[in-house]
């Protein structure tokens, strides 16, 4: 019998973690019976049966990804090859683009070549990769989801069904400059917009705080734009597409939302440069200490924590949940999901594979390597996490009560429509009234089922 | 002056045709042969032309992916879809799209093409005095064209951004990156910057063509520098100029990287017509892009016809005005050979 990991569990058991993973060993070895009955050799299973009997076929397979700039997912593989060999992983690197990414993914699964088996997908892509049938649905009781972030759940399914296995995740945060804070005797980093304002204003009478700007979030017009008006609406109690798939934003918690995106630009709380800062230009900016609030990924922290010189903020500053009209915010959720072609061979090697990555061991090991945001509950109230990584708890609540973007097959269009709507209202080009109605003129057609 | 120049080549063709022509096979086996020799090329480029442009043109009448069935899945197969897909350009919000891109490819066409040629000349004319350092003036106006676009494009725009080096020169706060016109200034710049050199290197290689004689018949004439410039190189450097500026002029109309890496994409100030037909291929409207693509296809067709008519920019002209020739003096040949036999 094949050696099959464990479903998430450590090995420092305690017995609450011994029912998941008696049922998940279950499960496995379930799986293994009838991936052995049906034989070693691949290209066994059919399509056309139902979609566990798909998951079938062990052997070598590949792992798309983008760019690794961290390194460590080598050694992650090395991990898994040293223990499968004859299922060993290859890791196909694309480029650093995510929409090079999404071209080539799209391509490989036009000429429905089985060169790609694990997909690594950007959350916003499983609409569009499911609904084209390129993915292969992955039968709920086959992962462990019950111990990821609800949240990051809900992104890797379409129409209920779930097709990719949330890997890491991502959520905007309010970094904020505690020293000037301080200094300005404000305690606790604002809850709504009203008290963010009025800190700006504290902070910037002091001395320390000429200069400073007060607050940003990108507004360039690329993919940030549409995440800061998912986030300034869904802060508002709004949203772009609602629950039934149709766009809502004529709606006042829409409008109040767009207010506050071109508000903070036309009432010069955004630094003038703002439309073309984008997210390695914002972390320059805040680096370089000209900023006091800022809303940006998690990955800032390490760096604008070191204290090599390159940022004049180490040590300086703290995060937040974002702020909102009338309390705390809604952070977007970013972040990967793990997928199997529809097309691949081997899927059984690849769901194994899935569950590895995604496991518990895999994912700690990953935090702490490159810092990226895991899915897993548990790690964000790990004792040794949270020493190495201070925002984990801030992040948790952001992931948890985050709002993923619209939901839609053709996501290419209706995130370039909210862009350039948004876009416009921000630069004062539109009125926020007649980008509103623009907007939901131009989602209703792309969002139509 | 052109005409005594022009005048001096053909008899030199002539020698070398009729010497590369020998013994008495006929008009009709040579054609054949030339046929058959030709073949290979001729099947290659059908291949690598022909289908994809045929390819193309099919495709742009098809539409696939439209809708959803019950169960949320894409709805399979294609649909043969007649000239819809070139009529939807040209309505409504993608009409207004259209026009903005095709505005801004000809807006960049023009500009790009007229700074550049003036530019360019200005180069060769400094390239090619003898001076001490010569070679390294030569490499260095080089340079730009040697970068790939995507990394001059990334060069620019850390020179444009915000806290660049061009807002430090100029010590005046202009967001060149942002949706605007000042977004077109940019590209405008970084092109003409990026491909100058290009049109120098031909104006050069048409400048070292010009016998030396001439200019200085031209002096000793007592014609002044800018009236030898306008005379005698002008004229004389023509059809090099000419043929740099139409390569130049199909380059920028089919423009996509450096707007792309400069500015990014679906900005509507910058946006071109390759920008657009890759906007809707990357959306999967395959059908929808090939019916961008081939209108551009058609415009370029239409510059580059109208370009060799009007200025008569003669690429192939050279091999026309010799097949004449040759075919004028044949019959002479002919002749000549009988009598000799």
């Amino acid at each position: 019998m094949r050696r099959i990991p464990p479903i998430g569990a450590p090995r420092t058991t305690g017995p609450l973690v011994t029912g998941p993973l008696v049922t998940g060993t279950v499960v496995c070895a379930a799986l293994a019976l009838t991936l052995s009955a049906c034989g070693g050799d691949g290209g066994g299973g059919s399509d056309g049966a139902a979609s566990t009997a798909s998951l079938t076929g062990r052997g070598p397979i590949t792992f798309v990804t983008g760019k690794d700039r961290s390194g460590y997912l080598q050694k992650q593989l090395d991990g898994w090859n040293a223990d499968h060999p004859k299922e060993s992983v290859r890791v196909i690197e694309l480029p650093d683009e995510p929409n090079d990414q999404r071209q080539q993914m799209i391509q490989n699964a036009t000429t429905k070549s089985d060169a790609y088996t694990v997909l690594n997908l950007d959350v916003v892509w499983t609409a569009e990769f499911a609904a084209n049938r390129w993915l292969t649905q992955i039968p709920k009781d086959k992962v462990d989801l019950s111990k990821m972030l609800p949240a990051t759940v809900t992104t890797g399914q379409y129409r209920g069904n779930l097709y990719a296995v949330p890997s890491t995740s991502d959520a905007g945060m309010l970094y904020y400059r505690k020293d000037l804070l301080a200094k300005a005797g404000i305690s606790a980093p604002p809850k709504t917009y009203a008290e963010m304002w009025s800190d700006c204003d504290k902070v910037q009478k002091l001395p320390e705080g000429k200069g400073v700007d007060c607050f940003f979030t990108e507004v360039n017009k690329t993919e940030s734009i549409t995440i800061s008006a998912v986030e300034a609406i869904g802060s508002a109690g709004g949203s772009i597409v609602g629950a039934d798939g149709k766009p809502t934003l004529n709606t006042p918690q829409a409008e109040q939302g767009l207010e506050f995106l071109v508000g903070a630009k036309k009432d010069g709380r955004m630094p003038k440069e703002a439309v073309t800062l984008d997210t390695e230009g914002g972390r320059r900016y805040f680096q370089s200490g000209k900023l006091l609030f800022q809303r940006q990924w998690p990955y800032q922290y390490a760096l604008a924590d070191k204290s090599d010189g390159s940022s004049k903020v180490a040590g300086k500053f703290a995060v937040a949940q974002l702020p909102g009209p009338n309390g705390p915010g809604v952070a977007n959720l970013g972040g990967h999901n793990l997928a199997i072609s529809a097309f691949a061979k081997n899927k059984a090697t690849a769901l194994d594979f899935i569950r590895y990555l995604t496991g518990e061991q895999s994912q700690r090991a990953n935090l702490l390597a490159t810092s990226q945001a895991p899915t897993l509950a548990s790690l964000y109230d790990d004792p040794e996490m949270t020493k190495k990584f201070p925002y984990l708890p801030v992040l948790k609540q952001a992931i948890t009560n985050a709002k993923p973007r619209p939901v839609a097959v053709k996501y290419g269009d209706v995130t370039a429509a909210i862009q350039g709507e948004v876009y416009d209202a921000v630069t004062g080009k539109k009125s926020v009234d007649q980008a509103l109605t623009d907007l939901q003129g131009k989602l209703g057609p792309l969002t139509a089922q | 002056m052109t005409t005594t120049y022009d005048g001096t080549p053909p008899a030199a063709d002539t020698a070398a045709a009729g010497a590369a022509r020998p013994g008495g096979r006929d008009v009709q086996g040579t054609k054949r042969l030339a046929a058959l020799l030709l073949s290979p090329t001729l099947l290659v480029l059908a291949l690598v032309i022909g289908y994809p442009v045929l390819a193309g043109f099919r495709e742009s009448l098809y539409a696939r992916g439209e809708g959803l069935d019950a169960n949320g899945f894409v709805v399979q197969g294609e649909r043969f879809a007649g000239l819809d897909n070139y009529t939807a350009i040209f309505h409504g919000d993608r009409g207004d799209a259209f026009w903005n891109a095709f505005g801004n490819t000809t807006f960049f066409t023009v500009t790009t093409v007229v700074l550049e040629t003036v530019i360019g000349v200005g180069m060769a004319l400094i390239m090619q005095q003898a001076f001490r350092g010569r070679g390294l003036v030569r490499a260095s106006i080089l340079v730009p064209w040697a970068i790939p676009t995507a990394i001059s494009g990334l060069l620019w725009r850390w020179i444009f951004q915000a806290d660049g080096a061009a807002n430090a020169v100029l010590r005046h706060q202009i967001l060149w990156t942002a949706d605007g016109f000042q977004a077109k200034i940019a590209v405008v710049i970084a092109e003409v910057w990026k491909t100058s050199p290009f049109i120098g290197l031909l104006v050069l290689a048409g400048l070292q063509m010009i016998p030396r004689e001439v200019h200085e018949a031209a002096r000793v004439d007592g014609a002044g520098p800018l009236q030898r410039f306008r005379r005698i190189t002008l004229p004389l450097v023509r059809p090099a100029l000419l043929v740099a500026v139409l390569f130049r002029m199909l380059d920028v109309l089919r423009m996509f990287d450096l707007p792309a890496v400069l500015i990014g994409v679906n900005q509507k100030s910058v946006e071109t017509l390759t920008m657009i037909a890759w906007f809707e291929a990357s959306n999967l409207r395959y059908g929808s892009a090939a019916a961008y693509a081939t209108i551009l296809f058609l415009y370029i067709a239409l510059i580059a016809y109208l370009f060799v008519k009007l200025l008569g920019a003669d690429i192939i002209g050279e091999a026309r005005q010799h097949s004449k020739r040759t075919r004028r003096n044949r019959p002479v040949k002919g002749r000549r050979k009988k009598v000799t036999a």
